[in-house]
Parts: structure tokens; C-alpha cells; sequence
């Protein structure tokens, strides 16, 4: 507890949910995520509406020539410090879409990634795992 | 009894002042999401949780949206801010020296609990989003809807003291007869007291302006970092103080121990309407203060007039 800056980050992240044209599947299992059956209110993780009151952003789907922008400009919206963490195997490359010509790669080649949770979709555990390593790390 | 400028500083800074109201304030923050969670048949956060949260805030970095206003927008969570701090020392003066009070600061109360609303509103036009914009109109319709049956519930206490406006002659006025919850009339203006007391803290089934689903936080979508956390610190405040206006009003005064437990009664109702209620269409809540909670207001007026 250095910085109480980064204390604070810790121990409340509020999350943003940006949903980059992912398939849903990752979208559905984050909500689950939120239900009062995992509880991460117990952590202080707060669902937000709005990317200004955000610490962490939670993005999905493989990155494309349009959502790219779109990524970009939340994340700029977002204030400082704040987290991003990959949700779902499709954040981790382009996957499936790897001879499109659409797909623009992954999220680490455009903005910084503090952590990414592969599966498809992801377990609610995994996620909180996926957090937790990504603040450990800070 | 008058303070001196020692006292007096010391009574603006930390009790009741800005330290006192703030940490109470932010820990009934904590009961609010506490109660909520066991309603929802969860643990809910830990104690420090709503100090780790202005903390945070009060650190972050702070983003002016591009176009807006800067000095509006930077001073409108103030306004509110410093409204609640100087109510929570009129308010607790009153409660411990009754016989001290100045004539009509029920009015000068009544005026400080519009600044918050007024704030947001100011805060949120000066922010050039679309969504606040919606927020801000929504703030406004709300705050013309519950001020009429507000009035017309404080004007109960007057009528049966036989006109009398000094808030401190209210109290003492409970403290000799017992207070005014007993009367039919008290106890229909107190329940009109809180439901809008719901509506001015922003709660659901009143909380329109800052819908979470629709307009993403809508007064507040702009806000970031330190601003906010002025913004959330109001709500805090005013989550204890206005508690504290009604049980001053209708149920005897602050000057015991006994006041502790019925604030806190008071508060847990609040929070137990909030997660027992879904979130009213603005027209329909309109149509409910004026012409529902409007005509009940009227009649507990009738009935403090006949003294029942």
C-alpha cells in the first residue's frame, strides 16, 4: 500500500462493460457475473452505466475496422488509472476470423491489457481469477 | 446561547459539520448497500467500502468534457456540498438549544434541501451531453412534483402549534405534548415527508434521473474523479440529514438517545422502499405527487386544522 492511488483502484473497481461485437455469449456470462450468486460487491465491484465513474473496462468479441474506434474512444473516455481486462478467448486473437479482412488482431497490439480471460465463454470463477491476477499485478 | 468564532468554526468543520455529517453519512452509505445485499440474500461489502470508494474518486483523474462549461460544471457539485454542511448545522443547533433559533428557519431549511437538486441540474446542463440533458429535465419535473406535497406536510406542524414557523419552538412544542406522529395529521404528513424524502435522495421508485439502464447515470454521466465524489458525499450527507428533518419535525427532536435508533428505523424504511420498488415513468410520478400524495397532503392540512 504504497500508493493510495492504487489502493483505492484495488479495493474498489468499478466496471464498465464495452461489448466489442461479441457473439453475446461472453456479454450473457458477465451479467451472470454480476448476479448476487457470485457477489463481487463483497470485492466493491460496481456495475456502472457510464465509462467516466470507470476503473476497469471489461471488453469482448474480436476487434474489427469498426469497433476498433469505438474501443479506442471509450477507453480514452475512461479517467486515469484504469484497467482493462479481455474477456473471452476472442480478445486473445483473432480466432475464427483470422483470414478476414476485417479483423484488426488483438487487443494488446492497441491498447494496454492487464489481463485476458480465455474460454467461450469464460467461467464467472475464471473472470474473478482474471480480475484478481490483473490487480495483484498493480 | 451564542458561540464564539472558535466555537463556531469547530461547529462547521467537525460536528455537526462537514467531518461528523460526512462519516456518518458515507457508513449509512455502507448500511444502504448492507441491507440491500441481504435483501438480495448476499454478503454486500465491507465496512470501509463507501471511504475506499470517495477515496478513489477523490484521486482520480478529472475529466471536462470537451464544449462544456468548465467553471459550471467544476463548481455546480459544491453548490449542494456546502447547502448540506450549513443544514447540518442549523439543524442540529436547533435540536440542542431549541429556545436559539431564528424565526422561519424551517423556510431557510426547506430552501437548503432545493439546493442538491439544483445543483445536479446545474452540473448536469453545463456538461453538454444528451443523455444529462434528459437526466436534468427529469431532475427538474421530479423536484416541481415533490415540493408541493413536501410544503404542504411541513405546514401540518405549524397549523397544530397554532402558527408557530421557529423550528425550535416545533421541538419544544413535542418535548411538553409528545410528538406529532401520535396526531392522524402528523402521521399522514410524516409518511408524505418519506416518500419525498425518497424522491429528493433519489431513490428508486424515484430515480429517474439517474437511471442506470436508460440514460446510463444520467445527471452524472459526465462526472469523473473528484467532482463525483462531491456529488455521491451530498447524497451521503443528505442521507443522514433528512432522516434527521423528519424525526425533528414529527417525532420529537434529536435531543436524546432514543433519536439515534428512530433515525436509524427512518433510514432502513428508506432502503427498504428502495429495493421493494421498481422505477416509475416521470409523467406517472408527477401524476402520483401532485394528484395522490397532493390531495393526502391537503387532507392531513384539514385535519390539523380540526386538531385530530
Amino acid at each position: 500500500m504504497k500508493d493510495p492511488r492504487i489502493w483505492g483502484l484495488k479495493k474498489s473497481p468499478w466496471v464498465y462493460h464495452v461489448a466489442a461485437a461479441s457473439c453475446n455469449n461472453c456479454d450473457i456470462e458477465i451479467l451472470e457475473l454480476l448476479t448476487p450468486r457470485y457477489d463481487v460487491e463483497r470485492f466493491g465491484v460496481v456495475l456502472v452505466g457510464s465509462p467516466r465513474h470507470a476503473d476497469a473496462l471489461l471488453v469482448t468479441g474480436v476487434l474489427n475496422r469498426k469497433s476498433l474506434p469505438r474501443v479506442l474512444e471509450v477507453y480514452e473516455q475512461t479517467p486515469k488509472p484504469c484497467l482493462v481486462i479481455g474477456i473471452g478467448t476472442c480478445t486473445c486473437g483473432k480466432q475464427i476470423f483470422r483470414n478476414s479482412y476485417n479483423a484488426v488482431g488483438p487487443y494488446d497490439k492497441h491498447l494496454p491489457i492487464h489481463a485476458l480471460v480465455p474460454g467461450c465463454p469464460p467461467k464467472p470463477e475464471a473472470m474473478i481469477l482474471g480480475v484478481v491476477k490483473a490487480l495483484s499485478k498493480l | 446561547m451564542t458561540l464564539s468564532g472558535w466555537q463556531l468554526a469547530f461547529a462547521f468543520v467537525v460536528f455537526p459539520g462537514v467531518i461528523f455529517t460526512a462519516g456518518v453519512g458515507l457508513l449509512l452509505t455502507w448500511v444502504d448497500r448492507f441491507v440491500s445485499a441481504r435483501v438480495q440474500w448476499r454478503k454486500g461489502p465491507p465496512v470501509y467500502q463507501p471511504f475506499a470508494d470517495m477515496l478513489k474518486l477523490l484521486l482520480k483523474q478529472t475529466v471536462v468534457p470537451a464544449g462544456a462549461s468548465k467553471v459550471t460544471f467544476l463548481i455546480a457539485p459544491l453548490i449542494g456540498f456546502t447547502a448540506m454542511c450549513i443544514t447540518a448545522v442549523l439543524l442540529f443547533y436547533v435540536n440542542f438549544f431549541p429556545s436559539d433559533s431564528f424565526v422561519g428557519d424551517l423556510i431557510v431549511l426547506v430552501y437548503l434541501f432545493a439546493l442538491p437538486p439544483l445543483a445536479t441540474i446545474i452540473g448536469a446542463s453545463a456538461s453538454r451531453n444528451p443523455l444529462s440533458a434528459v437526466g436534468a429535465s427529469r431532475e427538474m419535473v421530479l423536484y416541481l412534483g415533490y415540493e408541493l406535497p413536501f410544503l404542504l406536510a411541513l405546514s401540518v406542524p405549524i397549523i397544530l402549534t397554532g402558527g408557530k414557523i421557529r423550528l425550535g419552538d416545533l421541538v419544544m412544542f413535542q418535548q411538553a405534548g409528545g410528538p406529532f406522529l401520535a396526531s392522524w395529521a402528523g402521521a399522514i404528513a410524516a409518511v408524505i415527508v418519506l416518500i419525498c424524502i425518497q424522491a429528493k435522495l433519489g431513490y428508486p421508485p424515484f430515480d429517474m434521473a439517474e437511471a442506470e439502464q436508460e440514460i446510463m447515470s444520467g445527471v452524472l454521466i459526465e462526472y469523473s474523479g473528484a467532482p463525483l465524489a462531491v456529488f455521491r458525499l451530498t447524497k451521503a450527507m443528505m442521507l443522514l440529514l433528512l432522516p434527521c428533518f423528519l424525526v425533528t419535525v414529527f417525532w420529537g427532536g434529536l435531543a436524546s438517545w432514543w433519536a439515534i435508533l428512530k433515525v436509524i428505523a427512518v433510514v432502513v424504511l428508506v432502503i427498504l422502499i428502495k429495493n421493494t420498488n421498481p422505477r416509475f415513468k416521470i409523467d406517472h410520478a408527477l401524476r402520483f405527487f401532485w394528484f395522490i400524495l397532493g390531495a393526502l397532503g391537503i387532507v392531513a392540512v384539514i385535519l390539523a386544522f380540526a386538531h385530530l
